[in-house]
Formats: C-alpha cells, sequence, structure tokens
C-alpha cells in the first residue's frame, strides 16, 4: 500500500483509485487494474452537467492547467488561456483534467507503485498507447458522473488523444478543439522520439530502467532528450531570433566542449537541466512510444482517415502554428479536410506567428480569439 | 449596410438549408442569412482575421483556399453553394463552377459585370482601367484575374453543361433587367448578375 504523504498521494490534486469493474483491457493485450488516476479541477460544475470541458496535456504537461503550479512555482502550463475571465473561463465552465496514463504526475505509470507486486512498475510496466489513455479518462468521467462534455481540448499530443476520444466516444462530448496536433507522426517525429528513447536508455545510470531503486535518475539521458525535443519546438527563425549565432558570456570562442560557446547551446542545456527535476525517464520512453504508435488513419477498417469520424456530431475547431514543423498545418488541413469529406461542422484556422510549435503555449491574441470565438460563439 | 446583390442572395436561401459561402470573407453576408432564416452554415476564407470573425459570430469556418480545397467536400453535400463576388478572382473559374455545382444541389454565383458601359468607356475613352460602384478597387489590388461579362458567363455555363435555373440582373441603381440576359442591352446596363446554376 502507498501511504498517503507518499507519491501520488503527497501531489495536491483529486486522486481517485480504479480497480475491478474499472480494469482497462490495454492493447497490447494486458489488463490494467488497480490504478491511480491523478487530476484537478478548476470552477463548478453546474447543475445541469453542461459546463464541463476536459483538457488533455502535451507530452510533458500535467493536470497543472491554470493558476500556480504546486510543483515548479511556476505558471501552469495553459494558464493565459484556462483561468478567470480567460478564454476558457473557469467562473463559466468546469475545467477537468487529468495526468495521462504512463506519466508522472500521479497517475499510473512506471514510476508508480504496482500494488499488486508491491514494487515500482519500471519496464514492467505495459507499453501503453492513445487509446488506452483514453479509456483511463473515460473511467474518470464515469467517476465525475459526467456523461456529456461541453467540449474537448488537446494541444500537440493532447490533441492525439481528442481525435482519439472524438472518434470512439464522440457522444459524450459536444465540441472537439484540437491544437497544433496530427493525424499520426511523420517518420521524422518518429526518429526524433528514438533518439531521445536511446539517449536516456544509453545513460549508465538509468540501469535498465530501475534507477530509482539504485538510488540514481538518467539525467543527462534525460536531458540530451530534451535538448533534441527542444529544438523541434521551435522554428529556424524563432532560433535566429532569439540566439542567432551570439557567443554566452563570452567575446571569443573557446575552442573547447566542456563551456558553452553558443547561447544555443546555454539555453538547450539549461532546458534539458531544468526538465530533468520534474520529469520521469521512463515516463518519456513510454509516452513517446504511445505517439509513434498513434495512426488515426488505423482507426476505421477501411484505413480512410475521414471513416474515424464518419458519423460525427461534434463541432470541431482545428488550430495550427504558421512555423510549426513538428506538428505541420499540412496535417491539420488533413485532418480538417477528411472531417469536410465526411460533412462535418469545422472550423479551421492557421495561426501565423514564427514561434513554432510552442506558440500554443505563448501569448497569441489571434490564437485566444479563435478559441473564445469558437466556444463562446453565438449565432 | 448589405449591397444589393448581397440582400438578393440572402431571398435565394430558404429555411432549413444547409449552406456554405465560398470567400466568405469577415461573415457579414453568412450573419444577415442567419439572421432571417433558419439555415446551417459553412464558410472558407483565406484570411484569419476573417476566419475568427465568422467563429466568433458563430459560425463554421475554414481557414483556407478555396482554388485547392473545394474537391475535399462531398458531392451534394450542400443545398446552397454561395460564391459572392469571388468566381473573378479564382485560378480557374470554370473548374470553380464544376466543383459548386458538384457540392450543392444548387449554386448561387454573384459577380460584376464587365460589359457595364460605365466599364467600357472608362477604357476606351479614359484609357483607364475601370473603377466603379460595383467595381469599386483598383487595377492593382482588385482580387479579380478573370473578368468576364454576363454572357460570358452564361456562354460558359453552356458549355459545362449547367442548368441556369434563375437569372437576376440589376443596374447600379439596384433595379432590375428583364431583356434577354445575352442581349446588348442586359449587358450594357447591367451592372451586377446574380444566377442560380446546378449540374442537372
Amino acid at each position: 500500500m502507498v501511504k498517503e504523504n507518499e507519491y501520488p498521494y503527497n501531489l495536491p490534486c483529486e486522486h481517485v483509485r480504479f480497480s475491478g469493474k474499472d480494469a482497462v483491457k490495454l492493447d497490447c493485450g494486458m489488463v490494467l487494474d488497480d490504478y491511480n488516476v491523478s487530476y484537478k479541477t478548476y470552477g463548478k460544475l453546474n447543475a445541469d452537467k453542461s459546463n464541463a470541458i476536459m483538457i488533455f496535456h502535451a507530452l510533458t504537461g500535467d493536470q497543472f492547467v491554470a493558476g500556480k503550479h504546486p510543483v515548479t512555482g511556476k505558471d501552469g502550463w495553459w494558464s493565459r488561456l484556462v483561468g478567470k475571465g480567460k478564454p476558457v473561463d473557469t467562473d463559466k465552465y468546469f475545467v477537468i483534467c487529468a495526468n495521462i496514463l504512463g506519466s508522472c504526475m500521479g497517475t499510473e505509470g512506471p514510476k508508480s507503485i504496482n500494488a499488486k507486486t508491491g514494487k515500482r512498475w519500471n519496464l514492467s510496466f505495459p507499453v501503453i498507447t492513445i487509446a488506452d489513455m483514453i479509456e483511463v479518462q473515460i473511467k474518470l468521467l464515469n467517476h465525475l458522473k459526467i456523461e456529456k462534455l461541453h467540449s474537448i481540448i488537446g494541444p500537440s499530443m493532447g490533441g492525439m488523444l481528442a481525435m482519439y476520444f472524438a472518434s470512439k466516444y464522440g457522444d459524450r462530448t459536444d465540441n472537439v478543439i484540437i491544437v497544433a496536433s496530427s493525424p499520426q507522426l511523420s517518420p521524422r517525429n518518429i526518429g526524433f522520439s528514438e533518439v531521445a528513447r536511446q539517449s536516456i536508455m544509453s545513460d549508465p545510470n538509468w540501469h535498465g530502467g530501475e534507477y530509482l531503486e539504485k538510488g540514481t535518475v538518467p539525467d543527462r539521458g534525460l536531458a540530451t532528450a530534451r535538448m533534441a525535443a527542444h529544438i523541434t519546438y521551435l522554428s529556424e527563425s524563432a532560433m535566429y531570433k532569439k540566439f542567432g549565432r551570439d557567443l554566452q558570456n563570452k567575446e571569443q570562442l573557446g575552442y573547447s566542449f566542456i563551456e558553452s560557446d553558443f547561447q544555443v547551446e546555454n539555453y538547450l542545456k539549461h532546458q534539458g537541466a531544468s526538465f530533468v527535476k520534474r520529469f520521469d525517464a521512463n515516463s518519456y520512453l513510454y509516452i513517446t512510444r504511445a505517439m509513434d504508435y498513434f495512426d488515426t488513419d488505423k482507426t476505421a477498417k477501411s484505413g480512410l482517415l475521414s471513416d474515424a469520424f464518419k458519423d460525427t456530431k461534434n463541432r470541431w475547431c482545428i488550430i495550427s502554428i504558421s512555423s510549426d514543423w513538428l506538428h505541420p498545418t499540412k496535417n491539420s488541413k488533413k485532418l480538417m479536410h477528411a472531417l469536410n469529406g465526411v460533412g462535418a461542422d469545422v472550423s479551421f484556422a492557421e495561426l501565423q506567428s514564427d514561434a513554432g510549435h510552442d506558440a500554443f503555449l505563448l501569448d497569441e491574441p489571434d490564437f485566444n480569439a479563435m478559441i473564445d470565438g469558437f466556444l463562446n460563439g453565438v449565432k | 449596410m448589405l449591397r444589393i446583390d448581397q440582400k438578393i442572395i440572402v431571398s435565394l436561401v430558404d429555411d432549413n438549408d444547409k449552406i456554405i459561402d465560398i470567400g466568405c470573407d469577415n461573415g457579414e453576408l453568412l450573419n444577415h442569412i442567419c439572421a432571417e432564416k433558419n439555415v446551417t452554415t459553412r464558410g472558407i476564407e483565406i484570411s484569419m482575421a476573417g476566419v475568427n470573425e465568422c467563429v466568433r459570430n458563430g459560425h463554421s469556418v475554414v481557414h483556407g483556399d478555396a482554388n485547392t480545397d473545394l474537391i475535399h467536400y462531398p458531392t451534394k453535400s450542400f443545398d446552397k453553394v454561395i460564391l459572392s463576388k469571388t468566381l473573378q478572382a479564382m485560378n480557374e473559374p470554370h473548374e470553380t463552377l464544376k466543383q459548386i455545382t458538384r457540392m450543392g444541389k444548387k449554386a448561387i454565383v454573384g459577380f460584376s459585370n464587365f460589359g457595364h458601359y460605365k466599364v467600357i468607356s472608362d477604357l476606351v475613352f479614359n484609357s483607364r482601367m475601370p473603377v466603379t460602384k460595383s467595381l469599386p478597387i483598383s487595377w492593382y489590388e482588385t482580387p479579380n484575374i478573370h473578368f468576364c461579362t454576363i454572357k460570358d458567363f452564361i456562354n460558359l455555363c453552356e458549355e459545362l453543361g449547367l442548368k441556369i435555373e434563375k437569372t437576376i440582373i440589376l443596374k447600379p441603381n439596384g433595379s432590375e433587367i428583364k431583356s434577354n440576359p445575352k442581349g446588348y442591352y442586359a449587358n450594357l446596363f447591367g451592372s451586377d448578375a446574380i444566377f442560380v446554376i446546378s449540374d442537372k
């Protein structure tokens, strides 16, 4: 048994344990029984339960979407969009955000203790998929006794969760908002995932995934994984603007490898170093794998993307970012065209920003206006 | 304020229609249609500002290029496809006409007549590309790239085997010209034309 003052129950949010009838049969064939879901809610559920919005976080995000993050002390990852008076107004909506399956902010993942064995899962944790993550979120919805959501919103990997949710449980939400996401990863994306995993697994401190038992963390491997990923979150012009070829606190080249010469190196190292303090290396392996496996084209037997959403009754809003090369506009357009192909109610916009994929986290007035308009727009 | 040609388009939409406005700009026409009729609306618009404004007003609009995106819409998925002052801005107007009559049971096409006497006289007697009430933008800024007369449009529909179900030709003061739409009077004095066409 996990004690109350230990992970995950030491995290200041809601926790719910599922077992028995709430067991989930995973895509890999294994059955997940007795698992925890940690989640955070904002605002109040109204009497007819019609104002609930579920947000799915991105790869390294978590349930602390708005307000101050209790662990990092920084603003929640989407606090500019979600909160009092924001486009997703918590005075008006009841916002639910759960840590996804496989992650490391409370919900069952490799870092959790397997209730059956009393030992940490580590690599005995099953390889999970985006679909499995949604099955777990559905259990949470049932637990909260919410039959139908007002909206689901997912940026980046969260968009993949939203797509799967809409394809299988479309009758449990009215609206679907997908931001900077893709119906499937490209080979280049999968390549970056694999670089990240190899970097983690080649760190001698990884110990076959048993690092916490050895009292270490593969921080160098995880930091390197994050550095590579961070490059994909920025556009080339954003990197030029931010760093150029400027040197880091020096006038001349250092002729060495130990110290950073260029500002961009220092920035990426800083991103890597701060990331390892908050994220679990094994979770990174599991979640990137789930993204690699995700393929909306394969959701329908026909292999046609549009068939995944054939009878959709949802109102859709899709937003892409012009300079995003991780989830480029053409991927959003592919989804949009598939939805138009089945006569779906869909709005789509490409946000003009040179910030790259990261733009979805930044303060972009057009982006806010689009979400605000879609959620609150009246005919 | 709606222009007279827009008012006529509103009047051609029926209750319970599913419509799409191609090149819907900031959604002004869609707003007016929704105010008067109970309809389901869609739109395509190339400017982000236009899309935002439309979505804010409750319309489902996609940010995209009508030159390339129409092929993705299923056949006969709309009751009316609206193309208001957009035809002459298309890269291939004939392909656009084929697409909109495929997508919609009917298509409503409104455009400015380049055969109108004021247009011609500007060109012939003043050596200037015309700027008129119906064509208010100078040659270097106008989105129109394929100019046509009312007769040109009718000929193209005939060539494409499209059926013209309704023809409305307007003078600049908004009054309707009832004479032969291919005739010289309609083509010289009509500044705007609205057609309802189909591929039946």
